[in-house]
């Protein structure tokens, strides 16, 4: 654990964790509004985003790249309520029609503009490319305390820590009206509570975190982190606040044991080269609900049969 | 390129591309009536849950065959493994939204994301493997025709005509188990089996899909031609053969147009084909339409204009609305200078005398049968017969004279 652990493996990890509890946060709102796939969709929609900054702008940087996303991700959420409203389709189907068009569109657009001489490719865009953003200026833990060593961070690790101290500090916030129009819109709305407003900007902060971890870690942890650790936590427990917490608590597991298996786990088996940590970051992610599913003490539906 | 796509349109580009196209056709074909049965059951996204779980497989799959002294890439061979491990993430939606107290767009995308993430994980090993640089797996993502082979090709188009047969052959148990189980129940239908059959006819359009598709968007094509269909037609059994129709036309043209020019991948146009003929039908299809409804909006409106209007010459009170005017002017019930036209007196005294009518309809007879239908538009010879109104026209004495003030 020592220098070359700081330089190679401290930030990737730093913002995998960043990255998983942005998306976890929102993702138990979510998962309770029955709308968990909304963050798959806006995955899915922020590639034709960032391929159209792209073009407009020449140039891969991230801020236009992050606008574009944002504003797929808006387009998306316009669309599918628009369809859903002037069509009468299910949800589901509305969604996974806006979706896929959107993607199809943005993989056409990539392959037939010239994007051969910049990294911007469908695989970055889906696996992401966490294990290159090491701290190349550090030389050991003492670097954390050296200004131009610090200068030197990969820009994505204070972009994401920025992202998540405000999606924390949103749902801290604004937790009572969030809880109170999650669970029962009803009674929101007789209080007075803007609940249409609440949901809309919840699906807002949740497109904010997909698009800011997209960038970072790619479209699979993004979709995972919704679910994965908020599914899993709330099996554990019937009370929201212990359920947001293990669900922070279960993300950063999966970034760290998903970092650490995909970059020593090969070596151990005799193996040579990492494997894709974005992968197996989910992955993690999904052990660690599969073993919810199995074992935690709230698993069962209220009323179910069974053991 | 309108020449070259002609050509391939034709199936003139050459026998490779021609049976690409023709064996989309058939997979769009299957998918659009396959996928008709999800949308019913509204489980239209669990399909994509399927899709991505055959990463995994595809991944293993290579392994397993570079393991047995094979080169890995025999397609039957992946297209086995990616059933087998879509098979266990459809269970596992499935199980997961029966056991536990997730829901199943939860279950759905939880199996969605860590299959796919362990997919990746898969392909990054395979691609340290002496013989996996060159397996070409990041095909299976977004679909690759390019360096399709003829055996590739053919198991396409076989397996599609297969998937087409099964639901000519399923389509009334089908049909009867996504409106009402419990029903099909009573008739003595098996739903768990047919339950089964349905998902397996999904994995298997999924399956056929990948090589063409690739597992992103094969997706769209089980969910977009259904969804479409469904603007063109009231009854199912059209349902399902507009969306096979829907899908085999994306499809071939995808395939056709893909095959005319470089840099147009396959399977991204026949989603954009797809979802251009959903716009299509979401504004122009008669009846649940966009325009058809906008249309059938503004008719009313106009209806309810030249009511009111022709009720104010009645009652002689000035019009200042602009569109009651334009109305009115426009049948020729009034003139420029807003007075009443012959025409316009003796309409507008119809439509006072009915409403008079519907008055004392209202309180004769009291059954909403009748007095429901008033809405200020129909006119009471609609709902009554004469010797009805006759009756009502007692009670009303004989018709008033209406004065021509503007």
């Amino acid at each position: 654990m020592g220098a070359e652990f700081v330089q190679l493996s401290l930030t990737p990890i730093l913002i995998g964790i960043l990255a998983s509890i942005a998306c976890a946060l929102p993702g138990n709102f979510l998962i309770l509004r029955k709308q968990a796939l909304i963050g798959d969709a806006i995955s899915h929609v922020v590639l034709p985003g960032i391929v159209v900054a792209f073009l407009v702008t020449g140039v891969v940087s991230t801020w236009p790249m992050m606008i574009g996303a944002a504003g797929a991700a808006l387009i998306a959420v316009v669309l599918i309520e628009a369809i859903k409203r002037l069509g009468k389709i299910e949800p589901g189907a509305a969604m996974g029609v806006v979706f896929t068009a959107l993607f199809a569109f943005g993989v056409l657009l990539l392959e037939q503009s010239d994007t051969r001489q910049v990294h911007l490719d469908v695989e970055h865009a889906l696996y992401g490319n966490l294990e290159s953003l090491i701290w190349l200026s550090a030389d050991g833990w003492h670097s954390l305390l050296d200004a131009t060593a610090l200068a030197g961070l990969p820009p994505e690790l204070p972009r994401l820590a920025g992202v998540t101290l405000l999606i924390g500090a949103l749902t801290l916030i604004f937790w009572r009206p969030l809880k109170i129009t999650t669970f029962d819109e009803a009674f929101g709305q007789a209080l007075g509570l803007p609940t249409a407003f609440i949901g809309f900007a919840l699906v807002a902060v949740a497109a904010v975190a997909a698009v800011a971890a997209f960038d970072a870690v790619g479209s699979i942890i993004v979709i995972a982190m919704f679910i994965c650790p908020p599914a899993a936590a709330r099996l554990m427990t019937n009370r929201l606040e212990v359920q947001v917490a293990l669900s922070v608590l279960f993300a950063t597991i999966s970034a760290i044991l998903g970092y650490v298996l995909a970059g020593y786990g090969p070596l151990w088996f005799g193996g040579v080269h990492a494997v894709s940590a974005a992968g197996m970051i989910a992955t993690v992610s999904g052990i660690i609900l599969a073993l919810a599913c199995l074992f935690a003490p709230h698993r069962a539906r209220i009323g179910a049969t069974g053991p | 390129m309108p020449d070259a796509f002609l050509a391939a349109l034709m199936l003139q580009a050459g026998y490779n591309a021609a049976l690409v196209a023709i064996g989309a056709g058939l997979l769009g074909f299957a998918a659009g009536a396959s996928g008709t049965f999800l949308f019913l059951r509204k489980r239209a996204l669990v399909s994509d849950a399927v899709a991505h779980a055959t990463l995994p497989g595809v991944g293993i799959a290579f392994m397993v065959m570079v393991w047995l002294g094979g080169d890995g890439r025999n397609l039957v061979g992946l297209l086995v493994g990616s059933a087998i491990t879509a098979g266990i993430g459809l269970v596992l939606v499935e199980w997961i939204a029966r056991r536990t107290r997730l829901a199943e767009d939860a279950a759905i995308g939880a199996v969605l994301s860590v299959f796919f993430g362990f997919g990746i994980v898969l392909l990054t090993i395979i691609q340290t493997m002496p013989r996996g640089r060159q397996a070409g797996l990041e095909g299976f993502l977004l679909g690759s025709t390019a360096g399709m082979l003829f055996v590739d090709a053919i198991i396409i188009a076989v397996g599609g005509a297969l998937a087409v047969a099964t639901v000519y052959l399923f389509r009334r148990p089908m049909t009867l188990v996504a409106f009402d189980p419990g029903f099909a129940t009573s008739l003595g239908v098996n739903v768990r089996s047919i339950d089964l059959l349905m998902m397996g006819l999904v994995m298997a359009v999924t399956v056929i899909g990948l090589k063409l598709v690739g597992l992103i968007l094969i997706v769209a094509l089980l969910i977009i031609p259904p969804v479409t269909a469904r603007f063109w037609t009231e009854r199912t059994a059209h349902v399902i053969w507009i969306a096979g129709a829907l899908g085999g036309i994306a499809g071939y043209t995808g395939a056709a147009l893909s095959a005319s020019a470089p840099n147009l991948p396959t399977g991204p146009l026949i989603v954009l084909i797809a979802f251009g003929l959903f716009v299509a039908s979401l504004m122009f299809a008669p009846g649940r339409g966009v325009a058809a409804a906008i249309i059938r909006h503004r008719r009313f409106q106009l209806r309810v204009h030249r009511r009111q209007g022709l009720l104010a010459l009645a009652r002689g009170e000035q019009i200042f609305d602009g569109l009651t005017l334009k109305v009115l002017r426009r049948a020729g019930l009034i003139r420029p200078d807003r007075v009443a036209t012959e025409a316009g007196i003796a309409q507008a005294a119809k439509v006072s005398r009915d409403e008079s009518r519907w008055e004392i309809a209202r309180q004769v007879y009291r059954d909403e049968a009748i007095s429901g239908r008033y809405d200020g538009l129909t006119s009471i010879e609609e709902v009554l017969t004469q010797d009805e109104i006759a009756e009502l026209d007692r009670h009303l004495g004989p018709p008033s004279i209406i004065a021509r003030t503007p």
